[in-house]
């Protein structure tokens, strides 16, 4: 059974959002997504600055058999990334909602709000 | 019929195992008005015996001319023991090494390859190999934009003096993706590329800046200038070399005061046959910053489950089966049967015999030229310092004058006037280690005879 | 078997193959600025050393000619020797690629009588042999499908649709040539979703890239009418033909309507495979299609000789690919084989792909394994899933396909298509025998047996190989793709 936290929002394509105290919006792929993937090699984050409309690809995962696009769950303007997934992807499979965090968005946070919540994301996942 | 082991036998009793009444339903699934009438316009089975004899009827039909011609593809000996190791049937028949565990052969031989790419060009990575030089060119045009991202202007710089299969090829295969080629003149009289004839081409914030070295007729450039100023705009440097070259030419890696980024070429001087025109193999090396844009194979050494060291494929997320259409390319293979060749020979020869070929090569060429510049109606027509190609001048056409000497079973180099009109009646030529002085002193005479009775008559 | 060190660990300063060393010339020639200062660390051993070791290497391999190679999608035939020794005669190997056209008649009378049979057992108009492999060959295909439409004016063609069972190639040439890639669904029985389809094609259709019988190993049978409706709708059709050896002699790409297709003559006509290439390409062009071939092609002049067509003779052409004419000794290989073949032989290679398919395929529904496409039948290939005995003993199929390595079999294609979950993609071949393909069963039944009663046996497996199952994660994260001549001296 894949963790899915309750104070987090959620995508279908399994990325989650969570609102920080400064209203910047942190973003990452879920455990039942980590798990899926199997053991990353590869992350690539998008470059700070970088305006994301909500649903563009903006990150890839990679594992040994399989790469995979990350979306933007809402609009925004990225702030930072986290640049240490690039010696250690393993941290994403290890801590996917803390360690392994991808990027950092400014944005409405009300739209972050729009997305699933966690009960919603566990039903999808089943 | 021919490599088929079945009897009636089989057949039927196989059948009977399926449930179908005979061969033909078992293509019922085919509709009829799309069912196949007799292949009449296909000649009928011949038996090894019959194909034989046909084609040693061919190929000495073709003959073994005496050859001049360079031009890409260059006539070095082949070490006897490289065909023989190549074509042994657990190189020659088996596939791409999916398989890790069964195909530790190909995979630690391929990771040798490229071992011996890093160390003849100086970078840090190799691939195992692309399709053949100019393709591989191509490919690193396409992984200089992937590199520089969003700020590739797509606009690439190249010397005319490169290759003019390469420019073509490269533009055909880059074009539709946005790439757009400019060229760099060559310097009268030198056929060199000068860093001011970049500066001229007035192309603003260029991707990458091509380099080849040695340049279509033989010339050294000054790669060193060429990529300063190429690092300066701002550019990615994509040298085109010969490998036999880099045995004594200083590596791309320390050209300039930074290096190239990306280095390719054609493999064949390493082992591979000139075979009318393939199968070669196109090598690419990079630094390691680059090494997620590069396209093709890869092998990584690794452990296995008891901790002993094995090969595999590696970095594949980057390849078609997995990405698809954002694959860094649509190539599936290497030439892995020519990498055989090239490991075995590069390993032969080693680092004396390689340099050794170079040198040769560099020697004959110079003799060639000297013999042949004394004829009346030859001088050479570049005075830059050449590897084992240079350009010489006729008098007169040169095809007529290359047909009669083809007469006499010399293949006496290129005509290269349609190529280059500003040359004239420009002729490229080469002479490899393979050349004796006794070739030379034929070719000479056989000219002289030649330019002669043209006069004349 | 013991471990093979790599080359530079036999290295010794001074030695080498020293009888294939020219004689040494008075110093280096070059430019003292240009001049290396140190020598490439290239292997030093001596001739026999050398030879050893890559004998030695090779015999590491599972390859056709030592094991029976199921490989899916891939066509492990036998490569007769023939086609290798004849393509190496000296005429064929010393000819310079553009040595001129009076000594090379011989080359061009092979290529040329190539590019023939090939037309006719395609059904396609013209046929140029200069890609130098099926991906180049695909790349080929879809630029002269963008040049077509492009000549006629004809701009809004941004999109090709593949189904979502394709090769990965396919999508990736799309992009290759500017293409936005739209996919499209199969349906259960293994066909293209019709209706789907219907609603992807419009004015911005360029074509369509199909593999037939498709990558699920099943015969697509409403061809022609995908075919109408992608004509009417204004779009060209590709025919992908890594699976021409199951229809070659029973039905023709040209008469199901394909304008363009590519046949790996590696797989279809036998070329080696080398650990990986050299392949051939060939494409077969419909008549619309033919003035945008690439070059150079082979073409015969009223007097019966051969020679190269250029930009010349075909103005509107696609332009060159390789440096040269591609990969010429792999097509005289194929050249070969097909005469070796002739059209007997053509007319029945499908037979024996198919029966051989369909009788491997009967005999592991007997063992009791599962289908993915059950109630069809199987064109040269079919596929088994292993998604029962994963649920139930988490066998899955890595662990078969390494497991089968240490029964003496190479391993059928995994998970690929991508659609079946645990799949197996087996492809006998014509050229196997019955005792083969019954040896394969019993092999894999074997396993089955394994599992339910010891399953680390299985997973632990390959364990009589020259090395056990390897850790491709670390592969990926340490990235160690050449040796480390410094890390070794200091160990």
């Amino acid at each position: 059974m894949s963790n899915v936290p309750a104070d987090l929002r959620y995508t279908k394509s399994h990325e989650w959002v969570r609102v920080e105290s400064d209203g910047t919006m942190t973003v990452g792929i879920t455990d039942h997504a980590q798990a899926e993937l199997g053991d990353l090699v590869f992350v690539e984050v998008p470059e700070v600055d970088r305006a994301l409309k909500a649903s563009e690809a903006c990150a890839v995962v990679e594992s040994v058999k399989a790469a995979s696009d990350v979306y933007a769950p809402v609009s925004g303007t990225v702030v930072a990334a986290n640049e240490k997934l690039a010696d250690a992807p393993e941290l994403l499979n290890d801590d996917p909602y803390g360690e392994g965090w991808l990027f950092r968005l400014s944005g409405d946070a009300a739209e972050a709000e729009a997305l699933l919540d966690a009960d919603a994301y566990s039903a999808e996942i089943g | 019929m021919p490599f088929v082991p079945h009897t009636e036998k089989d057949i039927q009793e196989m059948l009977s195992v399926i449930g179908a009444p005979s061969v033909d339903a078992l293509f019922d699934e085919i509709p009829e008005h799309l069912r196949c009438k007799k292949l009449d316009a296909i000649p009928s089975s011949a038996p090894e015996m019959e194909i034989t004899r046909v084609m040693h009827e061919r190929a000495a039909a073709d003959g073994i001319a005496l050859n001049f011609i360079g031009a890409g593809a260059y006539e070095h000996h082949i070490p006897a023991a490289v065909w023989e190791i190549t074509t042994r049937g657990e190189f020659y028949s088996a596939y791409t090494p999916y398989q890790a565990e069964a195909s530790q052969g190909t995979l630690q031989l391929l990771y040798e390859f490229q071992t011996m790419m890093c160390e003849l060009t100086g970078m840090e990575i190799s691939n195992a190999s692309l399709y053949d030089g100019a393709s591989s060119l191509a490919e690193a045009l396409l992984m200089a934009v992937r590199s520089l991202g969003r700020k590739a202007s797509g606009r690439v710089l190249l010397p005319r003096a490169l290759h003019p299969y390469y420019r073509q090829v490269a533009a055909n295969l880059t074009h539709a993706q946005g790439v757009t080629l400019h060229e760099v003149d060559f310097e009268a009289g030198t056929g060199l590329t000068t860093v001011a004839a970049a500066e001229r081409a007035g192309v603003e914030a260029p991707t990458a800046v091509v380099i080849s070295q040695p340049n279509f007729f033989g010339g050294l450039e000054d790669v060193d200038a060429l990529t300063d100023w190429a690092h300066a705009q701002g550019a990615l440097v994509i040298a085109v070399v010969n490998p036999t070259l880099l045995a004594v030419h200083r590596p791309p890696s320390e050209w300039g005061s930074k290096g190239a980024d990306i280095v390719v070429g054609e493999g064949q001087p390493l082992g591979a046959p000139l075979s009318s025109g393939g199968p070669y193999f196109g090598f690419l090396c990079c630094s390691k910053q680059y090494v997620r844009q590069m396209p093709g194979r890869i092998v990584g050494r690794t452990l296995d489950l008891d901790g002993k060291p094995g090969y595999t494929l590696t970095l594949q997320a980057r390849e078609q089966h997995i990405r698809r259409s954002k694959a860094t390319s649509n190539i599936c293979t290497n030439q892995g049967l020519l990498v055989t060749a090239a490991t075995i020979y590069m390993s032969l020869l080693g680092p004396e015999g390689l340099s050794r070929v170079a040198n040769a090569s560099m020697a004959n060429t110079r003799k060639l030229r000297d013999a042949l510049t004394a004829l009346p109606g030859v001088t050479a027509a570049l005075s830059a310092p050449f590897f084992h190609e240079t350009v010489l001048t006729l008098d007169r056409k040169v095809a007529p004058v290359l047909e009669r000497l083809s007469d006499e079973g010399i293949v006496g180099g290129l005509d290269i006037s349609g190529m280059y009109p500003e040359l004239g009646n420009a002729l490229l030529v080469c002479a490899t280690e393979t050349r004796t002085d006794a070739d030379i002193a034929r070719y000479k005479q056989a000219l002289g005879e030649v330019l002669a009775r043209a006069k004349a008559a | 078997m013991s471990t093979e060190p790599l080359i530079f660990q036999n290295s010794r300063d001074g030695r080498g193959a020293k009888a294939q060393w020219p004689a040494a010339t008075d110093g280096n020639a070059l430019p003292d600025s240009l001049v290396r200062k140190q020598p490439p660390r290239l292997p030093q051993t001596g001739e026999l050393q050398t030879v050893r070791h890559y004998t030695r290497l090779s015999q590491k391999n599972f390859s056709i000619d030592t094991h029976f190679y199921p490989l899916g999608s891939c066509t492990m035939k036998y490569n007769p020797r023939a086609c290798n020794t004849l393509a190496m005669l000296p005429g064929f190997l010393m000819r310079h690629p553009l040595a001129p056209v009076s000594r090379s008649q011989g080359v061009l009378a092979c290529l040329h009588e190539l590019q023939d049979m090939l037309r006719h057992v395609t059904g396609m108009h013209a046929v140029s042999l200069t890609p130098m492999a099926g991906a180049q060959g695909e790349f080929t295909g879809v630029a002269m499908i963008r040049a077509y439409h492009k000549a006629r004016g004809d701009e809004g063609r941004t999109e090709i649709i593949v189904p979502d069972a394709a090769h990965g190639t396919n999508p990736a040439t799309a992009t290759m040539l500017g293409f936005d890639v739209r996919e499209i669904p199969t349906r259960e029985d293994g066909d293209v979703d019709f209706e789907a389809l219907k609603e992807a094609l419009g004015p911005q259709t360029a074509g369509i890239m199909l593999t037939n019988p498709s990558t699920l190993g099943v015969f697509e049978r409403r061809i022609k009418e995908i075919a109408d409706l992608v004509h009417e709708a204004g779009g060209l059709l590709y025919y992908d033909g890594a699976n021409l050896n199951a229809i070659l002699g029973k039905t023709r790409p040209g008469d199901m309507g394909f304008d363009v297709i590519h046949m790996n003559l590696h797989k279809t006509f036998s070329t080696p495979h080398g650990g990986g290439g050299p392949g051939a390409g060939a494409v077969g062009v419909s008549e619309r299609l033919a003035p945008f071939m690439p070059i150079p092609v082979v073409g015969q002049a009223d007097d019966g000789s051969y020679r190269w067509l250029d930009e010349q003779d075909l103005p509107q052409s696609i332009g060159r690919l390789s440096t040269f004419m591609g990969n010429a000794g792999v097509l005289l290989r194929a050249y070969v084989y097909a005469r070796l073949l002739g059209r007997e032989g053509m007319e029945r290679v499908a037979e024996f792909a198919t029966l051989n398919a369909n009788y491997l395929m009967a005999r592991m529904k007997e063992k009791g394994f599962d289908l993915a496409f059950d109630g069809r039948r199987a064109s040269h290939e079919f596929i088994v899933t292993l998604k029962r005995q994963k649920q139930e003993l988490t066998l899955t199929a890595s662990d078969v396909a390494k497991r089968l390595l240490d029964y003496g079999f190479h391993a059928p294609t995994v998970y690929f298509p991508l659609l079946v979950p645990e799949c197996l993609l087996i492809e006998p071949t014509e050229t196997e025998d019955r005792e083969s393909l019954d040896a394969f069963v019993e092999a894999m039944a074997s396993i089955w047996e394994e599992a339910k009663t010891d399953i680390e046996h299985v997973k632990g497996a390959p364990w009589d190989l020259p090395v056990r199952r390897l850790d491709e994660t670390r592969a990926a994260r340490q990235l160690d793709v050449r040796y480390d001549f410094n890390g070794e001296a200091a160990a």
